[in-house]
């Protein structure tokens, strides 16, 4: 009986062992079994990356993409007619994945926010394109960017397509000339992007919001954005400036020149952190590079230059008056609380930039200015009541000082009379 | 007694009746100080004690504004020296009256090995400095964690991580004085307990202690001197010596209030335990000394941790000083003792020229 | 000539005890008088480490709106929601350090600098921000509004 108990219990505990995680292959899948076995890397790594697939943890199996038999444990499982591909051509993956990601009913048992227009997406991409018009078995496709057996979601860290890994995953055809010969686009995006102060955003600050390839590019319909809508996409973002920039007089000469918008002045992978050095007519000036002194665009930016700096130089100046009164122990916080303002009128100032106009500029400065004088002025009072403390320093050390003539007086007094007792 | 009234006035009278003012006057006016050339050094006790009282009030006067724990200990000193009015200047005094304070004692504890005023029968008179010694340093060590500050935050960390070092009750040690294994909130509580209530209980029990022993062997006078057999001058305590004492103790006060205005006590940025530890961390300048030489020590030594060696070494150290009494045979005989004064001078010369290297060597090596 | 002299010496005394006992007044004074200041509690009544209490009154905030407030040296935003809640965040957008407003068309923070937007959690939900803005406890105690920094 108590035998009887104990097989029961092991029984019950290696069915719990054994039983598949929520939707796990189902146990009659055999594939992994032989695969596993052969010894042959080819065939046995991808039954092993396999199980970290999020298509193994939603319960799909080999079949669902290779089809055959998954019951048949020896070679019959591979038979054609029972619907076996092997490995799916180019052109095949993409009807493979489509058959379920197109499928708003099927998706729809899995992950219901889930988009099912990545085929669609796809065939409107430069790789779609190619793909279908030229044949060009170069391009990716939905492997290349999710390797298959080893697909995640894009919110694990570990796949290729998390914001972090983006970049790395589209450099592995773009960053390599050998691999891009044939075509006529540059291979060094990767690099430039990575020197970006969106890649900063992203790698160094840990913004998961900043943009990488995907987001200017788009992904299943990546393309490189048309000249006249660069700004529509730095504007999903940057929001005000892309206003400012409409209606502002470059962007119609913009276009009349081919420029490409934002990126005329910023580039467009390798975009660096916007600096005031950027405005006017100096070495790193952008403007320079059309407006020269003499024109009236040359002079707007110097004089728009000069706004900005006044401002900055301002703020500095209040703000390290304010931070040295401080640490002499003084109190100014309304002050600096108020230089806020001052910080927030130089951002905006420098965001009204994009309106190319030295009134645009000047009406965010002004507040700033008249801001940043006032906590300038406070922070000399601080400074000047410190002033005020060592006067009041110098009044008690005179005080002591005379206490200290008046003892050594008394002492001497005291002494004679000693001597006067003891002589 | 009509007299006597006449002289000090009813209240006296009515205090002496009932407190028995004329015998501590009798003992204050019996008290003699010896004029030699080395009476100068008398008034260093007295000037530490002036300063300890200094201590004391401005102390007091902090535990009214003052907040103990990690939230809010940083932020009520910043009140402190911001909204407070004359709060700069209390905490400022007492910032700099405590480092002056420990100067003072080192002068006060170096003139008396020199002078070989430890001798017999003033031992337990020089123990008992050397407790207040070490109460003192532990003053100044809990004191400088209390304003939360970076700095503070990790050359206490440092501290007591040395302590940590320390051979078999090391471990123990350390967690006794974080109040964990980690310095937090719990160590600030812990070392604010310690900085205003148990080290000035013992303080007050060993200075008491000190000085009623200071009262009963008068001042001693250094054996060069006596031996000459010359006259011996004196001059009453009071009010003679007293009231160069004064002098003494105003001009301190001047100095703390120039120091407080012109170099007022820094509060520098809030602790923050999750930073990396900023470059140059230092620990107070009477510790410099010994975390040099822990820094100079090798790694083993005799295969030995260096730290180890180093904390044990400053340990065995501290208790020939404060036993120099005992080991000072020849001074005890009343015989001059070249040897003892000549590692006297070598302990100065030691703490001087480390404590210089502290400061000078580079941060990097 | 004796007298003379013993006189000129109780002078002498008189006035170094004159002068003694001024001093030592006056050097009493110039001690008490920082120490009485000091003791005085200051206007702003307590330290504004974790808490602040506003100058604003809770009936003053009617719902959908909101208001900047002091908080150290930096800015915070106190809102009421539409549903009467009071909320608290820092104002301290975390883009570019502008401070933001409540806009109470849209009933979002709102950062003017770079047009971002805040919910009513503080959470980014549009532009530029990386970042929610940090979330204060505001409290209506009585008559008076107190924001905390953390629970």
């Amino acid at each position: 009986m108590r035998l009887a108990g104990l097989g029961y219990a092991l029984a019950l505990l290696l069915t719990l062992a054994s039983w598949p995680a929520e939707g796990a292959s189902p146990p009659t899948d055999r594939c992994a079994a032989c695969h596993l076995e052969t010894g042959d890397e080819r065939l046995a790594g991808p039954a092993r990356e396999f199980a970290g697939d999020i298509h193994a943890a939603k319960g799909l199996g080999c079949i669902a993409c290779h089809g055959g038999d998954a019951r048949e444990s020896g070679l019959e499982a591979m038979d054609p007619a029972k619907g076996y591909i092997g490995k799916p051509k180019r052109q095949q993956i993409l009807q493979v994945c489509g058959r379920c990601h197109s499928d708003a009913q099927f998706m729809k048992r899995y992950n219901p926010s889930l988009r099912v227009d990545q085929v669609t997406e796809y065939a409107s991409s430069v790789h779609g394109r190619r793909l279908k018009e030229l044949g060009d078995s170069k391009v990716a496709t939905c492997a290349s960017c999710h390797p298959a057996h080893s697909i995640r979601p894009p919110s694990d860290p570990k796949s290729s397509v998390h914001p972090l890994r983006v970049a790395d995953t589209c450099g592995r055809c773009h960053a390599d000339a050998k691999y891009m010969a044939g075509y006529k686009i540059p291979t060094d995006q990767l690099q430039k992007y990575k020197s970006s102060v969106h890649s900063q955003a992203m790698t160094v600050k840990g913004d998961l919001s900043a943009p990488t390839c995907n987001d200017c590019h788009g992904n299943h319909g990546a393309v490189p954005p048309g000249i006249s809508w660069v700004g529509n996409v730095c504007g999903q973002c940057h929001t005000v400036m892309a206003e400012l920039f409409k209606k502002s007089v470059h962007a119609k000469v913009f276009v009349e020149m081919g420029n490409p918008g934002c990126a005329t002045c910023h580039e467009n992978h390798a975009i660096k952190p916007a600096s005031d050095e950027m405005l006017g007519l100096g070495d790193k000036a952008v403007c320079a590079a059309c407006h020269g002194a003499d024109d009236k665009g040359g002079k707007a930016a110097t004089e728009m230059r000069a706004r900005i700096d006044a401002l900055r130089t301002a703020h500095d100046k209040a703000q390290a008056i304010l931070l040295k009164a401080e640490h002499s122990g003084m109190e100014v916080s309304q002050a600096s609380f108020d230089l806020n303002a001052a910080s927030g009128a130089l951002v905006k100032a420098r965001t009204a930039v994009h309106a190319f106009s030295v009134d645009a500029v000047a009406k965010e400065a002004e507040p700033g200015l008249a801001v940043s004088g006032k906590a300038f002025a406070r922070g000399v009072r601080a400074l000047e009541e410190l002033a005020f403390r060592r006067k009041g320093l110098v009044v008690s050390v005179v005080i002591i000082l005379a206490l200290i003539v008046g003892l050594v007086l008394k002492i001497r007094q005291v002494d004679r009379r000693q001597e006067g007792r003891d002589g | 007694m009509a007299t006597v009234e006449k002289r000090h006035g009813w209240l006296w009278t009515w205090l002496d009746r009932r407190v028995g003012l004329a015998e501590l006057e009798k003992l204050a006016r019996k008290k003699e100080i010896p004029v030699h050339r080395h009476t100068v050094w008398y008034y260093l006790g007295g000037m530490t004690l002036f300063l300890f009282m200094i201590q004391v009030s401005t102390g007091i006067l902090l535990l009214f504004y003052y907040r103990p724990s990690a939230e809010e200990a940083f932020e009520s000193v910043q009140f402190l020296m911001a909204e407070v009015e004359f709060g700069w200047l209390i905490r400022s005094i007492h910032s700099w009256a405590a480092n002056l304070m420990i100067l003072m004692l080192f002068v006060h504890l170096f003139s008396v090995l020199l002078l070989k005023a430890y001798a017999p029968p003033r031992e337990i008179t020089w123990f008992s400095g050397m407790g207040l010694m070490g109460l003192a340093m532990g003053f100044g060590f809990t004191g400088y964690l209390l304003p939360w500050n970076e700095l503070a935050y990790f050359a206490t960390k440092v501290g007591t991580e040395i302590t940590g070092a320390m051979p078999v009750i090391g471990g123990f040690l350390r967690r006794l004085l974080r109040g964990g294994d980690e310095v937090t909130g719990a160590t600030l509580t812990r070392f604010y307990g310690i900085h205003v209530a148990v080290l000035p209980a013992l303080t007050t029990g060993l200075l008491g202690l000190h000085l009623f022993l200071v009262q009963r062997h008068g001042m001693s006078v250094p054996p060069g001197v006596a031996g000459r057999g010359a006259p011996r001058r004196t001059m009453p305590f009071l009010p003679n010596f007293l009231l160069r004492d004064l002098v003494g103790w105003l001009s301190a006060l001047a100095i703390l209030a120039a120091l407080a205005a012109y170099l007022p006590a820094e509060l520098g940025r809030k602790a923050d335990p999750f930073l990396p530890a900023p470059a140059g961390i230092k620990p107070e300048w009477y510790f410099m000394f010994m975390f040099q030489t822990l820094k100079y020590l090798p790694a083993y030594v005799l295969g030995v941790e260096g730290e180890i060696v180093g904390i044990v070494g400053f340990g065995v150290g501290g208790l020939f000083l404060a036993l120099i009494p005992f080991l000072d045979r020849r001074t005890a005989r009343g015989e001059a003792s070249r040897l003892f004064t000549w590692i006297g001078v070598a302990i100065i010369l030691y703490m001087v020229v480390l404590t210089y290297l502290g400061y000078t060597a580079s941060a990097t090596k | 000539m004796a007298d003379e002299a013993v006189d000129r010496e109780a002078t002498r005394r008189r006035f170094i005890n004159w002068f003694l006992g001024t001093s030592a007044g006056a050097f009493l004074l110039s001690v008490l008088y920082p120490v009485g200041r000091y003791l005085i509690p200051p206007a702003v009544g307590e330290s504004t480490a974790g808490t602040v209490t506003l100058a604003i009154k809770p009936d003053d905030v009617k719902p959908n709106t909101g208001q900047i407030f002091k908080f150290g040296s930096r800015p915070g935003i106190l809102v009421r929601t539409a549903q009467g809640e009071l909320k608290a965040f820092s104002a301290v957008c975390t883009h570019l350090s502008c401070t933001v407003q409540y806009r109470s068309d849209i009933s979002h923070i709102w950062c003017a600098c770079h047009n971002g937007h805040y919910d009513l959690n503080g959470k980014n939900i549009e532009g530029p921000p990386p970042r929610p803005l940090d979330a204060y406890v505001a409290n209506a105690r009585g008559n008076q509004i107190v924001v905390s920094k953390g629970a």
